[in-house]
């Protein structure tokens, strides 16, 4: 035992985190219910809306989705995967994880987008954000779990807000990325035709950081995706409990079926965000925000 | 012609501390010692020039020599370090920042030469950016830009996208782009330096051509010598941050200030810049009466080292040429050995568009608009121009000085 402290030299950090996450969620509870109420909000609308549609409805609207966003393959392969899981009897399931996933990546964009702007323009704010992202994206996925329940409790609220701080890094950097990349020769002529720093970043910035941001969106919404199914350790519901719920009882086959939906939904969600980056001939001929995305999917292509 | 744009003492000093630089500008040190001593880098020193409306004004430089960072200086793309930029009479680098927003979204616009298309937008809505920038009517845009493509010889391409076009087609929608917003002064930073040689041929003369219509102050800026001379009412010759020589395309092949300068148009057809009127200058012009005895007129002509005197009535009026070999055959007057004056050369008609006018022992005379004949000159003449003769009596663009002369730093420095 000449190798150990003496006990009573052992720094207590474990109690100081525990008497100031205590403190915090004393103290601060009106600040977290108040960050609670938007996400659970979107995740209701969502979720009642996907419930609310026929399950054929769902199907169709991802194989139009997949048609307009990426190609015709993509569609298909999104319909023809919901429909497996739909006769797999794991539809609700299903649902409820598409909300959470859907919730989680639009709120990963309402936060993360502007943070990669803001960090694609000061270099400062840079120097600050990247070490903290790069803290993010090697911590484990359990360990989000364990402050988000101390603050926000269990279920799938919480889970969706343990999803959304997982998965922002990606959208945040390549965001950053996309900006830092926009050649300088077209800024310049931004500036040379009497462009503000605000024409600038929405004409000229933006859309050329375009194929960098989807990029960053798919990445953002596969990381989401392994995150549903971590969280529901912490009683977030969909297909991640039914795999939980398989492995507790030994039921090999529910586990077996809750996984192959989650594989069929990752397929998807990446076939139609990857889609962005595939070649596409008309796309270009199309008008207003599905041409340009394409479009800017096109470029990314090149880019490439 | 009035005065556009007028460039005094500018100065752009790349770095932290410009002032040390400055001094030893001062003090007369070159780009090399600066950047030595005290790590900043002086990429224009004392730039002063003036371009009047409608004239295309070339700044010509070897790379390096800070010609792209002096067409920046002129839109503020780059902040100089000192000088004044006069354009309508405003001195453009007193601006506010809001100031120099519409000053470049009304008077000056520029032309890339790696294009700067806006790869995500079509050709069309490349060429009405600078419109929409500053807020125009949707159908204010959509007719200036229509204009501007088919200005350019682009109706038609509207719908395509950037990606689509060669590289003359780009740079062609570069141009409309920014003759779209109507400019006074289009900057033209080696808009054709990036494309093959037929096609920047071809982009020239449509420039010049353009220019005949639209009569915009343009700087262009090249690294090409022959580029410069084709295109310029005036150009500057740039080397290590100073003007070495301003002046004429003319100027500079004939009247070179030093062999910096000459070695430049050494490789260069000098029959392309040759004008008649420079001809007739540069050779004494023998007149002599119809009623004048041969022997006179014959001693005249040797004094003069001529081979063909004018014939002209005491009023002034052109009867015809003498030859120095046609006099000694007679013992008359000069009448009797006159010949017809058939072959001219309006004074502003460049030499080496019209060789086929000079025969084997006949004169070509030079005249005026308002038709006076100031001098008959010989294919001899021009050979000894384009053998690479220089004016004998240079005065150094006397003319456009002081603004236009070197710097009396290079000139010291160059002597």
């Amino acid at each position: 035992m000449m190798d150990r402290v003496p006990q009573e030299y052992v720094f207590p950090l474990d109690d100081y985190i525990q008497t100031g996450v205590h403190w915090v969620v004393d103290e601060w509870r009106p600040f977290f219910q108040a960050l609670r109420w938007p996400i659970a909000k979107v995740l209701d609308v969502t979720l009642d809306s996907l419930v609310f549609m026929p399950f054929w409805g769902v199907v169709a609207v991802l194989l139009v989705l997949g048609w307009r966003l990426a190609d015709i393959r993509a569609g298909i392969t999104a319909a023809l995967s919901f429909t497996v899981i739909a006769f797999l009897g794991l539809w609700d399931e299903a649902m409820i994880s598409l909300s959470i996933l859907i919730t989680s990546v639009v709120f990963c964009v309402i936060v993360g987008v502007p943070l990669g702007i803001l960090a694609g323009r000061s270099n400062m704010f840079w120097a600050f954000l990247r070490p903290i992202l790069d803290t993010m994206q090697t911590t484990p996925s359990f360990v989000y779990l364990v402050p988000v329940v101390m603050l926000f409790g269990i279920g799938t609220v919480p889970g969706v807000i343990a999803t959304i701080i997982f998965s922002m890094p990606p959208i945040i950097r390549l965001t950053n990325l996309g900006l830092r990349q926009v050649p300088a020769d077209a800024i310049e002529a931004g500036e040379a035709f009497g462009a503000t720093e605000w024409q600038t970043l929405v004409r000229i910035r933006m859309p050329m950081a375009m194929p960098s941001i989807m990029a960053g969106l798919n990445q953002t919404l596969l990381m989401a995706l392994v995150m549903s199914v971590i969280i529901s350790m912490i009683g977030a519901e969909g297909l991640g409990l039914t795999v939980l719920r398989g492995i507790g009882a030994l039921d090999v086959g529910l586990a077996g079926i809750g996984g192959l939906s989650i594989v069929l939904i990752a397929i998807s969600l990446d076939r139609i965000t990857q889609g962005l980056g595939q070649p596409r001939k008309s796309a270009g001929d199309q008008k207003g925000f599905i041409g340009r995305i394409g479009r800017a999917a096109q470029l990314r292509r090149s880019a490439a | 012609m009035t005065e556009k744009l007028k460039v005094e003492g500018l100065y752009k000093v790349y770095g932290e501390r410009p002032e040390e630089a400055m001094r030893l500008i001062r003090e007369g040190a070159d780009p090399d010692t600066i950047r030595e001593q005290t790590g900043q880098v002086a990429a224009v020193i004392d730039a002063s020039f003036k371009v009047d409306e409608g004239e295309i004004f070339t700044i010509m430089g070897l790379s390096g020599s800070g010609k792209s960072t002096l067409v920046r200086c002129l839109n503020r793309l780059i902040e100089p370090t000192r000088g004044k930029i006069i354009l309508d009479g405003q001195d453009i680098l007193q601006h506010s920042k809001s100031e120099m927003r519409a000053t470049r979204r009304r008077k000056i616009s520029m032309v890339f030469q790696n294009f700067a298309l806006l790869p995500h937008k079509t050709v069309f809505d490349n060429v009405q950016l600078g419109l929409s920038l500053r807020g125009e009517s949707r159908e204010h845009c959509e007719k200036a830009a229509t204009d501007a493509l088919a200005q350019v010889g682009l109706s038609g391409w509207s719908d395509r996208y950037p990606d689509d076009l060669s590289g003359g087609m780009k740079q062609r929608v570069g141009l409309a782009r920014a003759l779209a917003s109507d400019p006074d002064i289009l900057l033209m930073d080696e808009p054709f330096s990036a494309l093959d040689p037929l096609i920047r041929d071809e982009l020239q003369r449509e420039l010049l051509k353009l220019q005949r219509e639209i009569k915009k102050t343009i700087i262009f800026i090249t690294h090409d010598f022959q580029e410069a001379v084709k295109l310029s009412d005036h150009l500057a010759v740039m080397r290590d941050g100073r003007f070495v020589q301003v002046g004429t395309p003319q100027d500079i092949v004939f009247r070179p200030f030093d062999t910096y300068v000459k070695n430049f148009s050494r490789e260069m057809d000098r029959g392309r810049v040759l004008t008649a009127a420079m001809l007739a200058d540069a050779f004494e012009t023998v007149r002599v009466a119809p009623t004048a005895r041969a022997a006179d007129a014959a001693a005249a002509l040797d004094a003069a080292g001529r081979p063909f005197a004018l014939v002209e009535t005491p009023s002034g009026a052109v009867q015809g040429y003498v030859g120095r070999s046609d006099l000694s055959r007679t013992g008359g007057t000069v009448s009797d050995a006159m010949n017809d004056l058939s072959a001219k050369l309006a004074s502003d008609e460049i030499v080496g568009n019209a060789y086929d006018r000079f025969q084997p022992n006949r004169p070509v005379a030079v005249v005026t608009p308002d038709q006076r004949v100031t001098g008959l000159v010989t294919a001899d003449d021009v050979l000894g121009f384009l053998a690479g003769k220089t004016m004998p009596d240079l005065r150094l663009v006397a003319e456009r000085a002081p603004v236009h002369a070197p710097t009396p730093a290079y000139q010291e420095a160059n002597p």
